[in-house]
Protein backbone atom coordinates (compact mmCIF):
# COMPACT_ATOMS: atom_id res chain seq x y z
CA UNK A 1 0.00 0.00 0.00
CA UNK A 2 1.28 3.56 -0.36
CA UNK A 3 0.10 4.90 2.75
CA UNK A 4 1.97 2.23 4.50
CA UNK A 5 5.56 4.14 4.78
CA UNK A 6 3.25 7.36 6.32
CA UNK A 7 2.38 5.05 8.84
CA UNK A 8 5.54 4.06 9.16
CA UNK A 9 7.16 7.43 10.20
CA UNK A 10 4.49 8.76 11.91
CA UNK A 11 4.39 5.33 14.40
CA UNK A 12 8.07 5.63 14.29
CA UNK A 13 7.81 9.51 15.69
CA UNK A 14 5.75 8.03 18.42
CA UNK A 15 8.32 5.61 19.13
CA UNK A 16 10.54 8.32 18.98
CA UNK A 17 8.33 10.58 21.30
CA UNK A 18 7.84 8.05 23.97
CA UNK A 19 11.50 7.44 24.26
CA UNK A 20 12.23 10.93 24.61
CA UNK A 21 9.54 11.22 27.53
CA UNK A 22 10.80 8.39 29.27
CA UNK A 23 14.63 9.95 28.96
CA UNK A 24 13.51 13.32 29.86
CA UNK A 25 11.06 13.07 32.75
CA UNK A 26 11.64 9.38 34.29
CA UNK A 27 15.89 9.60 33.07
CA UNK A 28 15.48 6.02 32.15
CA UNK A 29 16.75 4.89 28.71
CA UNK A 30 13.29 2.92 26.54
CA UNK A 31 15.04 -0.39 25.59
CA UNK A 32 12.40 -3.49 25.34
CA UNK A 33 15.07 -5.68 26.35
CA UNK A 34 17.13 -3.97 29.19
CA UNK A 35 13.66 -3.68 30.70
CA UNK A 36 12.34 -6.57 30.30
CA UNK A 37 15.60 -8.60 30.69
CA UNK A 38 16.28 -6.83 33.83
CA UNK A 39 13.12 -7.87 35.70
CA UNK A 40 13.68 -11.56 34.51
CA UNK A 41 17.22 -11.83 35.16
CA UNK A 42 16.52 -10.24 38.97
CA UNK A 43 19.12 -7.54 37.85
CA UNK A 44 16.96 -4.31 38.68
CA UNK A 45 15.17 -5.01 41.23
CA UNK A 46 15.26 -1.50 43.21
CA UNK A 47 12.92 -0.10 39.67
CA UNK A 48 11.12 -2.99 39.27
CA UNK A 49 7.15 -1.13 39.74
CA UNK A 50 8.83 1.76 36.92
CA UNK A 51 9.41 -1.09 35.00
CA UNK A 52 6.31 -3.40 35.06
CA UNK A 53 3.96 0.29 34.63
CA UNK A 54 6.04 0.57 31.80
CA UNK A 55 5.45 -2.77 30.45
CA UNK A 56 1.89 -2.55 31.13
CA UNK A 57 1.43 0.17 29.60
CA UNK A 58 3.24 -1.59 26.31
CA UNK A 59 0.67 -4.16 26.36
CA UNK A 60 -2.62 -2.42 27.46
CA UNK A 61 -2.51 0.19 25.15
CA UNK A 62 -2.13 -1.65 21.95
CA UNK A 63 -4.12 -4.55 23.49
CA UNK A 64 -7.21 -1.80 23.37
CA UNK A 65 -6.37 -0.11 19.84
CA UNK A 66 -6.45 -3.83 18.30
CA UNK A 67 -10.26 -3.82 19.54
CA UNK A 68 -10.78 -0.60 18.21
CA UNK A 69 -9.11 -1.61 14.91
CA UNK A 70 -11.54 -4.83 14.50
CA UNK A 71 -8.30 -6.83 15.31
CA UNK A 72 -4.57 -6.76 14.56
CA UNK A 73 -2.63 -9.87 13.66
CA UNK A 74 1.59 -10.81 13.67
CA UNK A 75 1.35 -12.90 11.13
CA UNK A 76 3.63 -14.92 13.21
CA UNK A 77 4.61 -18.48 11.47
CA UNK A 78 2.78 -21.82 13.05
CA UNK A 79 6.04 -23.71 13.04
CA UNK A 80 6.60 -24.04 16.68
CA UNK A 81 10.39 -24.96 16.50
CA UNK A 82 10.88 -21.93 14.29
CA UNK A 83 8.93 -19.95 17.43
CA UNK A 84 10.76 -21.45 20.31
CA UNK A 85 14.50 -20.78 18.25
CA UNK A 86 13.68 -17.57 17.32
CA UNK A 87 12.08 -16.38 20.91
CA UNK A 88 15.45 -18.30 22.28
CA UNK A 89 17.39 -16.17 20.14
CA UNK A 90 16.24 -12.76 20.78
CA UNK A 91 16.20 -13.47 24.40
CA UNK A 92 19.68 -14.70 24.56
CA UNK A 93 21.58 -11.71 22.19
CA UNK A 94 19.20 -9.06 22.76
CA UNK A 95 20.94 -9.59 26.75
CA UNK A 96 24.25 -10.83 26.12
CA UNK A 97 24.58 -7.40 23.51
CA UNK A 98 22.96 -5.26 26.11
CA UNK A 99 20.20 -4.09 23.69
CA UNK A 100 17.89 -4.58 20.84
CA UNK A 101 15.67 -2.26 18.11
CA UNK A 102 14.82 0.00 20.53
CA UNK A 103 17.85 0.43 22.90
CA UNK A 104 20.54 0.16 20.43
CA UNK A 105 18.72 1.07 17.68
CA UNK A 106 16.56 3.90 18.53
CA UNK A 107 18.63 5.21 21.71
CA UNK A 108 21.66 4.38 21.14
CA UNK A 109 22.11 5.74 17.45
CA UNK A 110 20.34 9.15 18.12
CA UNK A 111 22.82 9.80 20.51
CA UNK A 112 25.57 8.75 18.04
CA UNK A 113 26.64 5.84 20.25
CA UNK A 114 29.45 4.05 18.79
CA UNK A 115 28.29 0.53 20.29
CA UNK A 116 24.34 1.20 19.21
CA UNK A 117 25.46 1.51 15.54
CA UNK A 118 27.36 -1.46 15.51
CA UNK A 119 25.09 -3.51 17.03
CA UNK A 120 22.29 -2.03 14.83
CA UNK A 121 24.35 -3.17 11.38
CA UNK A 122 25.26 -6.34 12.83
CA UNK A 123 21.70 -7.27 13.75
CA UNK A 124 20.22 -5.90 10.73
CA UNK A 125 22.66 -8.04 8.92
CA UNK A 126 22.17 -11.01 10.63
CA UNK A 127 18.47 -10.68 10.03
CA UNK A 128 18.80 -9.82 6.12
CA UNK A 129 21.19 -13.39 6.21
CA UNK A 130 18.34 -15.36 8.36
CA UNK A 131 15.71 -14.34 6.21
CA UNK A 132 18.13 -15.73 3.18
CA UNK A 133 19.22 -18.83 4.81
CA UNK A 134 15.46 -19.65 6.32
CA UNK A 135 13.30 -18.28 4.21
CA UNK A 136 14.94 -18.67 0.56
CA UNK A 137 16.95 -21.52 0.87
CA UNK A 138 15.70 -23.84 3.63
CA UNK A 139 11.94 -22.39 3.48
CA UNK A 140 10.95 -22.62 6.83
CA UNK A 141 10.72 -18.69 8.33
CA UNK B 1 4.34 9.75 39.25
CA UNK B 2 7.09 7.82 37.56
CA UNK B 3 5.03 5.41 37.64
CA UNK B 4 2.68 7.36 35.65
CA UNK B 5 5.01 8.00 32.98
CA UNK B 6 6.37 4.94 32.49
CA UNK B 7 3.32 3.59 31.82
CA UNK B 8 2.25 6.39 29.26
CA UNK B 9 5.79 6.04 27.72
CA UNK B 10 5.05 2.15 27.55
CA UNK B 11 1.57 2.93 25.69
CA UNK B 12 3.09 5.30 23.43
CA UNK B 13 5.86 2.96 22.37
CA UNK B 14 2.81 -0.11 21.74
CA UNK B 15 0.97 2.50 19.99
CA UNK B 16 4.05 3.39 17.37
CA UNK B 17 4.82 -0.16 17.29
CA UNK B 18 1.19 -1.07 15.87
CA UNK B 19 0.47 0.99 14.10
CA UNK B 20 4.39 1.48 11.97
CA UNK B 21 3.83 -2.42 11.11
CA UNK B 22 6.62 -3.44 13.81
CA UNK B 23 4.48 -5.61 14.75
CA UNK B 24 3.46 -7.73 11.41
CA UNK B 25 6.12 -10.20 10.82
CA UNK B 26 5.81 -10.28 7.12
CA UNK B 27 6.62 -6.70 7.02
CA UNK B 28 9.43 -7.51 9.55
CA UNK B 29 11.02 -10.08 7.31
CA UNK B 30 10.19 -8.29 4.04
CA UNK B 31 12.34 -5.55 5.49
CA UNK B 32 14.81 -7.81 6.81
CA UNK B 33 14.80 -9.41 3.08
CA UNK B 34 17.60 -6.93 1.52
CA UNK B 35 18.64 -9.30 -1.15
CA UNK B 36 15.13 -10.55 -1.93
CA UNK B 37 12.10 -8.26 -2.54
CA UNK B 38 13.21 -6.08 -0.45
CA UNK B 39 10.05 -3.60 1.22
CA UNK B 40 11.78 -0.17 2.67
CA UNK B 41 8.96 0.77 4.66
CA UNK B 42 10.74 0.19 7.75
CA UNK B 43 13.41 2.26 7.05
CA UNK B 44 10.67 4.81 8.18
CA UNK B 45 10.02 3.98 11.40
CA UNK B 46 13.54 4.04 12.76
CA UNK B 47 14.09 7.45 10.78
CA UNK B 48 10.76 8.88 12.44
CA UNK B 49 12.02 7.47 15.83
CA UNK B 50 15.52 8.69 15.68
CA UNK B 51 14.37 12.47 14.86
CA UNK B 52 12.38 13.13 17.85
CA UNK B 53 15.06 10.97 20.27
CA UNK B 54 17.89 12.73 19.20
CA UNK B 55 16.08 16.39 20.23
CA UNK B 56 15.60 14.56 23.53
CA UNK B 57 19.65 14.35 23.94
CA UNK B 58 20.26 17.87 22.96
CA UNK B 59 17.67 18.71 25.93
CA UNK B 60 19.84 16.31 28.22
CA UNK B 61 22.74 18.22 28.36
CA UNK B 62 23.60 20.62 31.40
CA UNK B 63 20.11 18.94 32.92
CA UNK B 64 18.88 16.47 35.20
CA UNK B 65 15.60 14.33 34.81
CA UNK B 66 12.09 16.21 35.19
CA UNK B 67 11.54 13.50 38.31
CA UNK B 68 14.97 13.49 39.68
CA UNK B 69 17.87 11.24 39.54
CA UNK B 70 21.13 11.84 37.01
CA UNK B 71 20.39 11.07 33.07
CA UNK B 72 22.50 7.79 32.04
CA UNK B 73 26.21 8.20 31.63
CA UNK B 74 27.56 7.20 28.48
CA UNK B 75 28.38 4.03 27.91
CA UNK B 76 32.54 3.52 27.37
CA UNK B 77 32.71 2.86 23.26
CA UNK B 78 33.91 -0.57 23.71
CA UNK B 79 33.14 -2.95 21.03
CA UNK B 80 33.41 -6.27 22.68
CA UNK B 81 32.90 -9.77 22.02
CA UNK B 82 29.25 -9.69 23.69
CA UNK B 83 27.97 -6.93 21.86
CA UNK B 84 28.77 -8.79 18.50
CA UNK B 85 27.83 -12.29 19.45
CA UNK B 86 24.92 -11.18 20.94
CA UNK B 87 24.00 -8.89 17.68
CA UNK B 88 24.33 -11.90 15.33
CA UNK B 89 22.52 -14.12 17.69
CA UNK B 90 19.46 -11.42 17.75
CA UNK B 91 19.57 -11.02 14.17
CA UNK B 92 19.19 -14.67 13.25
CA UNK B 93 16.53 -14.61 16.00
CA UNK B 94 14.91 -11.39 14.53
CA UNK B 95 14.81 -12.56 10.95
CA UNK B 96 13.93 -16.35 11.60
CA UNK B 97 10.61 -15.31 13.10
CA UNK B 98 9.91 -11.64 12.84
CA UNK B 99 9.64 -10.33 15.82
CA UNK B 100 11.95 -8.44 18.46
CA UNK B 101 11.42 -7.97 21.84
CA UNK B 102 9.29 -4.55 22.11
CA UNK B 103 6.64 -5.61 19.30
CA UNK B 104 6.51 -9.60 21.27
CA UNK B 105 5.57 -7.70 24.26
CA UNK B 106 3.37 -4.92 22.53
CA UNK B 107 1.16 -7.92 20.39
CA UNK B 108 1.08 -9.85 23.16
CA UNK B 109 -2.89 -9.52 23.50
CA UNK B 110 -3.44 -9.93 19.48
CA UNK B 111 -0.09 -12.15 18.78
CA UNK B 112 -2.20 -15.58 19.54
CA UNK B 113 -0.79 -18.41 21.24
CA UNK B 114 2.29 -18.47 18.88
CA UNK B 115 3.08 -15.31 20.24
CA UNK B 116 2.70 -16.39 23.84
CA UNK B 117 4.97 -19.20 22.87
CA UNK B 118 7.73 -16.98 21.85
CA UNK B 119 7.49 -14.64 24.47
CA UNK B 120 8.14 -17.33 27.09
CA UNK B 121 11.05 -18.44 24.81
CA UNK B 122 12.38 -14.55 24.97
CA UNK B 123 12.07 -14.76 28.58
CA UNK B 124 13.99 -18.24 29.00
CA UNK B 125 16.69 -16.87 26.83
CA UNK B 126 17.01 -13.73 28.91
CA UNK B 127 17.05 -15.56 31.76
CA UNK B 128 19.90 -17.73 30.10
CA UNK B 129 21.98 -15.04 28.94
CA UNK B 130 23.88 -13.67 32.47
CA UNK B 131 24.94 -17.68 32.53
CA UNK B 132 26.43 -17.36 28.40
CA UNK B 133 28.02 -13.94 29.44
CA UNK B 134 29.72 -15.51 32.47
CA UNK B 135 31.24 -18.44 30.42
CA UNK B 136 31.97 -16.61 27.69
CA UNK B 137 33.90 -14.19 30.27
CA UNK B 138 35.84 -16.89 31.90
CA UNK B 139 37.22 -18.64 28.90
CA UNK B 140 38.97 -16.25 26.92
CA UNK B 141 39.68 -18.99 24.29
CA UNK B 142 36.22 -19.25 23.59
CA UNK B 143 35.09 -18.46 20.01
Amino acid sequence: MPSDWIWALAGGGLIGCAAAMFLLVNGRIMGASGIVGGLVDGSARSQATERLWFIAGLIGVPAILALLMGGAQTWLTGNLAVIIAGGLLVGIGTRLANGCTSGHGVCGISRLSLRGILATVIYIGAGGFSVIVFKHIWGIA
Amino acid sequence: MRNLFAASAGGLFGTGLLLSGMTDTRKVQGWLDLFGDWDPTLAFVMGGAIVPMALAWQLTRGRAPILGGRFPTRPDPVIDRNLVIGSVLFGFGWGLAGLCPGPAIASLTYGGWGGLVFLVAMLAGMVAAPLLRRRLDSDPAVV
